[in-house]
C-alpha cells in the first residue's frame, strides 16, 4: 500500500502524484520505473519515476489517464491508497559528463525524461532539451526542464505554442545550423521516439531510448516486455528500459504495443460508461 | 462355510493390490471450466485406500520424500478415521500438505518405492495426502498454536514459493522471527502464478499461507529483491542475521525463431501469469489474454500441459501440444500427459519449430515445424532429436506458447558481487544444505537447481532451514 500525499493535473489527461514509498525513494536512480496496481480489479502497469525525495520519502509519477486503469489510479484521492506499488525497477540510466547532451521528449514522455535532464545536468553537462507536445496545454514540466537544462526548445503541432511543428524539426534545424552532441536520450509515443531516433543515430549521436512495452511482473518472469535489439530478444524490465536506438526494431516493437488495442478501448469504454451511470 | 472364507479372503487380497481411484471431473465437461479436476476422496474411500498400506518396518516411501513425511503414521491415522490426526502428522514434517498432496509427482517418489507396487499398485499416497489436507482444512479444528519462545535470531527469505514457504515454515517453529519478502501483490510463487486454478484451487495456497501467517511468518509483498534492498543491506542495514533465496526460476527461455516476437506468442510464463495471476479467464478481466481458437504450445513439460489444457478452458477449439523428441521422453508427469489427452489436446510429436509465421499486422497465424527423429541419447540421457530435411510443414494456429524451460533471474547475482554464480547462471549452492559462497547466504529451488518441481524445492527449503538453524544457534 503506497499513500497518495498530493495529487495534480498537470494538462488535460495528464495527472502528477505524489506517493509515500520511502524505500523506493531510497534507492532510486534516473531512468527506473515502478509497477503499480491502484486496485484489486486493475492491471499491472508500469510508470517511470518522475521525482523522488528520498529524505521526505516519497516519488513522483507521472501519467496519462487513457485507459481502465489509468482512470482508476486518477480517480483516488489524497490520502487513498495504490493498492500495490513495487520498485525501483529496471536499470538506471548511465549518466555522466557527456559534454553536450540532447534531451528529447514527446508528450508525457517530458516526465520520465525529466530526472534524466536533471541527473545530466547535475553532472556537469550542457543539455539542450527538446520537448514537444499537440498543442500547448499538453506541454508539461516546462519549468521544471527549464531550470535544468542548459536551452529548452518547444515544439507544438499546432503552433500553439514554440515552433510549430514536431521535436524532429527542431532537432533537424539545430544540426542544419551546425550544432553537433555527444549523447542524445529520447523518450515519448514509440511513433514519436522512431522518427526522432533515426535523425539523432544518422546525425551521427550516440542514442539511448528508453521503452515503455507492455508488462506484467516487471522482474523479468514473463517475457511480455521483450523486444529485438541488434538482433536478439531483450526484456525491457531487467535488461532495459534505455537500449542503444541504432539498434531497435522499432516497427516490432510498436506492433506489440499495439497487441491489446481492442482490449483496452473496450475496457475504457466499460469504465466510463459505469462512471457515467455513477454520477 | 471354507469355502466362503475363502472367497472373503480372495477378495481382500485383490482389494489389497488395485487402488481406490480418485473420481474425477468428466473430461468433455472440465476441459471447459477451470474447476479442480479430481474430486477428492469421501471419507470412505480415504479409510478404504488407507487400509491397503502394510505398515512396513522400514517404510522406504518415507525415503522417497524429499520432506521425509511420516508416511506410514499418518496413512495409519487416516485407516483408524483420526482424520485431523493424520494431517497434523503430515504438518510435521510439510508445511504444504495440500498442495504436494496435488502437484507431487508422487509416482517418482514415495510411491515409487512402496512394496505394494511390485505386485500390484502402491498405495496413493498423494491421494491420501491431499484428503487428509483438505479434511484438516475443510472440517478439522484450528491448527495448534506453536507457543515457541523467540531465539532473538531474524531471518530473511526471498521468494513465497514452495522452497521460500517451507524454509520460512520450518524456521518459525524453531523460534525464529521470520520474514519472507515477495515481489508480486500476491505470496505463492509458482503456486499462484503458475500452476492453473484446475490443478492446484488458489484457496487452497491461500490457506496454507494463512497457517505459516498464523504461525507468526510476516509476508512483505510487492518488494523485489536486489532492486527495493540488496541482500547485503538485508545483513547489514535490516539488520537479519541470514537470508534464503528461494527466488525461483525466472527469464522464460525462447527459441530464437524468425516471428517469435509476433503478437500473440507467449512465454508460458507470461500465458500462466495473465490467465491465474491476473485472472484473466474470468468475463471482462483487466488483464487480457488472446483467447485463441487453435492455440499451439510448444514444450513436453507439465508447464506445457498446463498451459494446453489452459488454452482449452480459454475456449480454444484445438489445443496442439509440439515436441521435438516422442512422448516417452516427455519430461511431464504421465497424469498431466493422460488428463491432457482425454481433454482431447492434440499431440504433435517429433516435430520441432523452425518459424512462426504472422499476417501483416503482426498476429500470429502459423507455426512452421520440421519432422524429428531420435538419434543416440545424449547427456541428459534421452534420445536426441535430428531434423528430416525437407519435412516441414505448417500448423495453422492464431495463439503460440513457448513451454521450453527459463533461464536464472538475473536480480539477485547482479546485485549481490559476492555471491558465487554457476555457469548456467544459477546460484552456486550446496544442494545438501543450501549453503552458498556468501556467509549466512542460503539459497534452494528453481534459482539453485534450474527449474525442477514443487517437492524437490520443499525439500531444498527444508535443507537449508537446518543449516540456518545449525550455523545461527550454535
Amino acid at each position: 500500500m503506497a499513500q497518495i500525499l498530493k495529487k495534480e493535473q498537470l494538462s488535460g489527461a495528464a495527472w502528477r502524484f505524489r506517493l509515500n514509498a520511502p524505500a523506493i525513494a531510497k534507492k532510486r536512480k534516473a531512468g527506473q520505473f515502478i509497477i503499480l496496481r491502484p486496485l484489486a480489479d486493475s492491471e499491472r502497469i508500469p510508470l517511470t519515476i518522475a521525482n523522488a525525495d528520498a529524505a521526505a520519502g516519497w516519488i513522483e509519477i507521472i501519467f496519462q489517464a487513457v485507459g481502465k486503469t489509468t482512470m482508476q489510479l486518477r480517480d483516488l484521492k489524497v490520502m487513498d491508497s495504490v493498492l500495490d506499488l513495487a520498485g525501483p525497477l529496471g536499470n538506471p540510466t548511465h549518466v555522466e559528463n557527456f559534454g553536450k547532451a540532447l534531451c528529447i521528449g514527446g508528450g508525457v514522455g517530458a516526465a520520465p525524461l525529466y530526472p534524466i535532464i536533471s541527473g545530466l545536468f547535475k553532472a556537469g553537462n550542457d543539455v539542450t532539451s527538446i520537448i514537444g507536445a499537440r498543442s500547448s496545454d499538453l506541454i508539461i514540466l516546462k519549468d521544471d526542464i527549464a531550470a535544468s537544462s542548459s536551452r529548452l526548445f518547444i515544439a507544438t503541432d499546432d503552433g500553439s505554442q514554440g515552433t510549430k511543428g514536431f521535436v524532429s524539426d527542431v532537432f533537424k534545424s539545430l544540426i542544419q545550423s551546425g550544432e553537433h552532441f555527444d549523447a542524445a536520450f529520447v523518450i515519448g509515443p514509440p511513433v514519436m521516439m522512431k522518427a526522432a531516433c533515426s535523425l539523432t543515430v544518422a546525425a551521427g549521436i550516440k542514442t539511448y531510448a528508453s521503452l515503455n512495452p507492455i508488462m506484467i511482473d516487471g522482474t523479468g518472469m514473463c517475457g511480455c516486455c521483450r523486444v529485438t535489439v541488434g538482433g536478439q530478444t531483450r526484456f525491457a524490465c531487467v535488461e532495459g528500459p534505455e537500449f542503444d536506438a541504432s539498434q531497435i526494431e522499432w516497427d516490432e516493437m510498436i506492433l506489440r504495443l499495439g497487441g491489446y488495442k481492442e482490449f483496452e478501448n473496450k475496457a475504457r469504454e466499460e469504465h466510463a460508461c459505469r462512471l457515467e451511470s455513477v454520477q | 462355510m471354507q469355502i466362503r472364507e475363502c472367497a472373503v479372503s480372495v477378495e481382500s487380497i485383490n482389494n489389497r493390490f488395485s487402488r481406490v481411484e480418485m473420481k474425477e471431473q468428466d473430461p468433455a465437461v472440465r476441459s471447459r471450466n477451470f474447476e479442480e479436476v479430481p474430486y477428492g476422496y469421501t471419507e470412505e474411500e480415504a479409510k478404504k485406500e488407507s487400509s491397503r498400506c502394510l505398515k512396513c518396518k522400514n517404510p522406504l516411501c518415507v525415503e522417497g520424500c524429499p520432506v521425509n513425511v511420516k508416511i506410514p503414521e499418518f496413512i495409519g491415522l487416516l485407516a483408524e478415521g483420526k482424520f485431523e490426526e493424520a494431517a497434523l502428522k503430515i504438518k510435521e514434517t510439510n508445511a504444504l500438505p495440500a498442495v504436494c498432496g496435488r502437484v507431487c509427482p508422487q509416482e517418482e517418489q514415495c510411491e515409487k518405492r512402496c512394496i505394494l507396487g511390485k505386485k500390484g499398485e502402491s498405495v496413493a499416497i498423494g491421494n491420501l495426502e491431499r484428503f487428509a489436507a483438505d479434511w484438516q482444512r475443510e472440517k478439522g479444528g484450528c491448527n495448534p498454536s506453536v507457543n515457541l519462545t523467540k531465539n532473538g535470531k531474524k531471518v530473511a527469505v526471498i521468494g513465497s514459493g514452495p522452497a521460500g514457504l517451507t524454509c520460512a515454515g520450518e524456521l518459525i517453529k524453531q523460534g525464529f522471527e521470520v520474514t519472507v519478502f515477495e515481489a508480486l501483490h500476491e505470496a505463492g510463487g509458482v503456486l499462484v502464478y503458475g500452476i492453473p486454478e484446475f490443478r492446484l484451487p488458489k484457496e487452497i495456497v491461500k490457506s496454507e499461507i494463512k497457517y505459516l501467517e498464523e504461525l507468526g511468518v510476516k509476508i512483505c509483498k510487492n518488494f523485489v529483491a536486489g532492486k527495493t534492498a540488496t541482500i547485503e543491506e538485508l545483513l547489514t542495514e535490516e539488520k537479519f542475521d541470514a537470508v534464503f533465496v528461494g527466488s525461483g526460476a525466472g527469464l522464460p527461455l525462447f527459441m530464437n525463431i524468425k516471428g517469435e516476437n509476433s503478437i500473440g506468442v507467449y512465454s508460458a510464463n507470461e500465458y500462466l501469469t495473465r490467465s491465474n495471476l491476473m485472472k484473466a479467464f474470468i468475463d471482462n478481466p483487466s488483464t487480457p489474454i488472446m483467447k485463441g481458437k487453435r492455440v499451439v504450445t510448444v514444450g513436453g513439460g507439465n508447464v506445457a500441459m498446463d498451459s494446453a489444457r489452459t488454452a482449452l478452458r480459454l475456449g480454444a477449439e484445438k489445443s496442439m501440444i509440439v515436441y521435438r523428441r516422442g512422448e516417452a521422453e516427455m519430461p511431464a508427469r504421465g497424469a498431466e500427459i493422460h488428463h491432457a489427452k482425454e481433454e482431447g489436446v492434440e499431440f504433435h510429436l517429433l516435430c520441432n519449430p523452425v518459424e512462426i509465421l504472422a499476417e501483416q499486422n503482426g498476429s500470429v497465424s502459423a507455426i512452421k515445424c520440421i519432422r524429428m527423429e531420435l538419434g543416440e541419447a545424449d547427456s541428459s540421457g534421452r534420445r536426441k532429436p535430428t531434423a528430416v530435411e525437407g519435412s516441414e510443414f505448417d500448423l495453422e494456429c492464431d495463439v503460440v506458447v513457448i513451454a521450453i524451460g527459463n533461464s536464472p533471474n538475473p536480480l539477485i547475482p547482479e546485485s549481490t558481487p559476492d555471491l558465487q554464480i554457476s555457469k548456467r547462471g544459477t546460484i552456486a549452492a550446496d544442494e545438501s544444505d543450501g549453503r552458498t559462497s556468501k556467509k549466512f547466504v542460503y539459497a534452494g529451488g528453481d534459482i539453485v537447481t534450474g527449474a525442477a518441481t514443487v517437492i524437490l524445492a520443499m525439500g531444498a527449503g527444508k535443507a537449508a532451514a537446518k543449516s540456518i538453524a545449525s550455523d545461527l544457534l550454535s
